[in-house]
């Protein structure tokens, strides 16, 4: 069997010391930060990065992403015990989690998270496994209308899915697309919205944007408004959950992995939507569903699964189209990009060693999650009374030294203290910066595949509605707007309806 | 309650879509537009620009009809020092050297809390320039000298 062949390659690249080594340290110092308040798997990414730089494209790729569930999974610790969801993704663990530590059953909440996620976490590495070759093969088929109509597509999905307005999230996506096109103009050689400063001939870095808007521009949100926490820290013994908790979480863990991969592969989709879904499954499907927000098993066991199921199958998109499905996944492509990988369909064919390799070490990761995580909860939980005011200067150190050491250049570290400021001013607003990550990492692509498709077409736009690949996709962004459309409308017509 | 333009936060976002979709366009016009057939330099950005410009009148009009406020305090203090001891670093590293550059960045930036305590921050600064050197410069050996000139 060819799986089983690829597989094998796979496990043998991760397995080896080195891979090892950088997947277990790459989990423990995603959690270790992941962990720490206020800052999300992005921020953690986007600091860390420049660590790996001076590994090989393999190991960085699997380092990354251990560093991608560790961070995952710190959210989860936090919103277990202090309340705090680390990301959006970990809001709904935060029902009935903090509900059970408060019960002074913290321990088998941070089990059952971990058992979930193993389990969601093994189930979408199969399903990368299998379902990655044959979409890498449709995707080799594509053309410059059908790149340029999927981009569309998952840029508008990934502004309908943000938090906050629509209109505010799509008008992020086009900002992103337009800081994405500063720099050297790859076709006429012009440069663009340089400004004369040498330094953005090559472009922003996306480090810059990335420490800038999501460490920096947090950090002076939170010195604003200080959130209250409560640790329940004292009584994390017991990790061991019972067996009626075992069976109990059976179900929930099977179900919300498959939702979590249903919406993994759609682009576009966070993985608070595939959390969110499971936890509201789960609810409907309780016997007694007043158990709920109350400390139910389920509510944790469920959403856990789902989120990492989904952040697990959103490397689907990336790895097989090369195309980022989230934010995260954006700074992925980055890191591919600077390792001089050009990220795509053909990545599979050109380099097994590190799609296979990526995709055994995902399962390594997700083990060593379950292993390393759960003994070392003790020092997760004193990391967690590190006060704030200690831990914001840490985090500005790192995100200096980390854009400082991408080009040794002054010039990134201005440009990342006016994205802090423009970070915070978008926070302020309530316009989410996500999707204008994704713009931006999109923008010189789509430019390109723009200007190939209508080429193609001697300059008629007719050619993204001729294709059937292409108008699928540009029906579905349709789709996607209307049906966030109507239900507004229907509403506002309701409320005139109800006034008159 | 009435929100005023002021604390329009929708008010302000679809100012700085439109504001920012304007100044594309006239940067854009002096880069080759072309036309479809051939895209210049130009039109991609110019589309771009077109398009902020009628999502943030969108924005406007909705948030004229529907105000909603800006949420918290805008904590000066931190947006200020914040983004200037991140400007000092990086003079510093370029004259002075990595260590004094990241012993300024982390009493800068503490400065910014409101729990400010100096000696705190000293000691927070020293022992994390030393984590620092030990890490980034042993360890993983970057180029950066760690004072100027020694």
């Amino acid at each position: 069997m060819e799986l089983f062949d690829n597989l094998i390659l796979g496990f043998s690249v991760a397995l080896s010391l080195e891979n090892l080594l950088y997947c277990a340290l790459g989990v423990s110092v995603g959690t270790l930060i992941g962990v720490l308040p206020g800052i999300g798997p992005l921020a953690t990414i986007a600091m860390l990065l420049p660590l790996t730089f001076s590994l090989g494209p393999v190991s960085a790729m699997i380092m990354l992403a251990g560093i991608y569930y560790g961070a995952q999974y710190g959210g989860s610790t936090t919103a277990i015990l202090v309340n705090l969801p680390g990301e959006t993704s970990s809001v709904v663990t935060t029902l009935d989690g903090y509900q059970m530590a408060r019960q002074g059953r913290a321990g088998p909440a941070l089990s059952i998270a971990a058992i979930g996620s193993f389990v969601a976490g093994t189930f979408g590495t199969l399903l990368i496994a299998v379902a990655g070759p044959p979409l890498a093969f449709v995707a080799l088929k594509f053309a410059a209308p059908e790149y340029f109509a999927l981009m569309l597509m998952g840029l508008v999905a990934a502004a309908v899915l943000a938090q906050g307005d629509l209109v505010k999230s799509l008008a992020m996506v086009a900002m992103g697309l337009l800081l994405g096109l500063a720099g050297t103009d790859v076709n006429s050689g012009v440069r663009r919205f340089t400004f004369e400063f040498n330094e953005l001939a090559e472009g922003i870095g996306f480090i810059v944007l990335a420490v800038g808007i999501f460490a920096i521009g947090e950090i002076v949100a939170n010195l604003g408004d200080p959130e209250e926490r409560t640790v329940f820290t004292d009584r994390v013994r017991n990790l061991m959950p019972t067996k009626a908790d075992l069976r109990q979480s059976a179900m929930p863990i099977a179900r919300g992995t498959l939702i979590g991969s249903f919406f993994g592969v759609l682009p576009g989709t966070g993985p608070a939507v595939a959390s969110f879904s499971s936890y509201i499954l789960e609810k409907k499907l309780a016997k007694d569903p007043s158990r709920f927000g109350k400390g139910a098993i389920e509510g944790v066991a469920g959403p856990e699964s789902a989120n990492n199921a989904d952040a697990q199958c959103k490397f689907i998109p990336m790895l097989t189209l090369g195309l980022p499905a989230s934010a995260v996944m954006a700074l992925m492509l980055g890191a591919l990009t600077i390792q001089g990988i050009q990220p795509g369909p053909q990545v599979m064919t050109t380099r097994p060693d590190l799609f296979w390799g990526l995709i055994a070490s995902m399962w390594i990761g997700n083990a060593l999650l379950v292993l390393l995580n759960l003994p070392m909860i003790g020092i997760w939980v004193k990391l967690l009374r590190v006060p704030y005011r200690l831990l914001f200067p840490a985090i500005m150190a790192f995100s200096a030294i980390g854009v400082y050491s991408v080009s040794n250049s002054s010039f990134d570290i201005y440009l990342t203290a006016i994205f802090g400021v423009v970070g915070f001013v978008w926070i302020k607003l309530g316009c989410s910066p996500a999707p204008m990550l994704l713009g931006f990492v999109l923008g010189p692509l789509m430019e390109e595949h723009l200007r190939r498709a209508l080429l193609m077409s001697r300059g008629d736009p007719s050619v993204f509605f001729t294709r059937p690949i292409s108008l699928f996709f540009i029906l579905v962004t349709i789709g996607i707007l209307v049906a966030m459309v109507v239900p507004a409308l229907r509403a506002k017509r309701a409320t005139i309806v109800d006034a008159g | 309650m009435r929100i005023g333009l002021r604390d329009n936060k929708g008010f302000w976002s679809g100012l700085v879509f439109i504001g920012v979709g304007a100044a594309t366009i006239t940067v854009a016009v002096d880069y080759r537009l072309g036309s479809a057939l051939r895209m210049g330099p130009g039109y991609f950005p110019s589309l771009l620009g077109g398009v902020l410009i009628l999502l943030g009148i969108l924005v406007l009009a909705k948030a004229l009809k529907n105000p909603e406020p800006v949420e918290g305090r805008w904590s000066l203090r931190a947006l200020v020092l914040l983004p200037l001891s991140l400007v000092l670093f990086g003079l510093l590293m370029e004259r002075a050297g990595f260590v004094p550059a990241l012993v300024v960045l982390v009493v800068g930036s503490s400065a910014a809390g409101e729990e400010f305590n100096v000696l705190e921050a000293l000691l927070l600064a020293g022992v994390l320039t030393f984590g620092a050197v030990a890490v980034f410069i042993w360890g993983i050996g970057l180029p950066f000298p760690l004072v100027a000139g020694w």
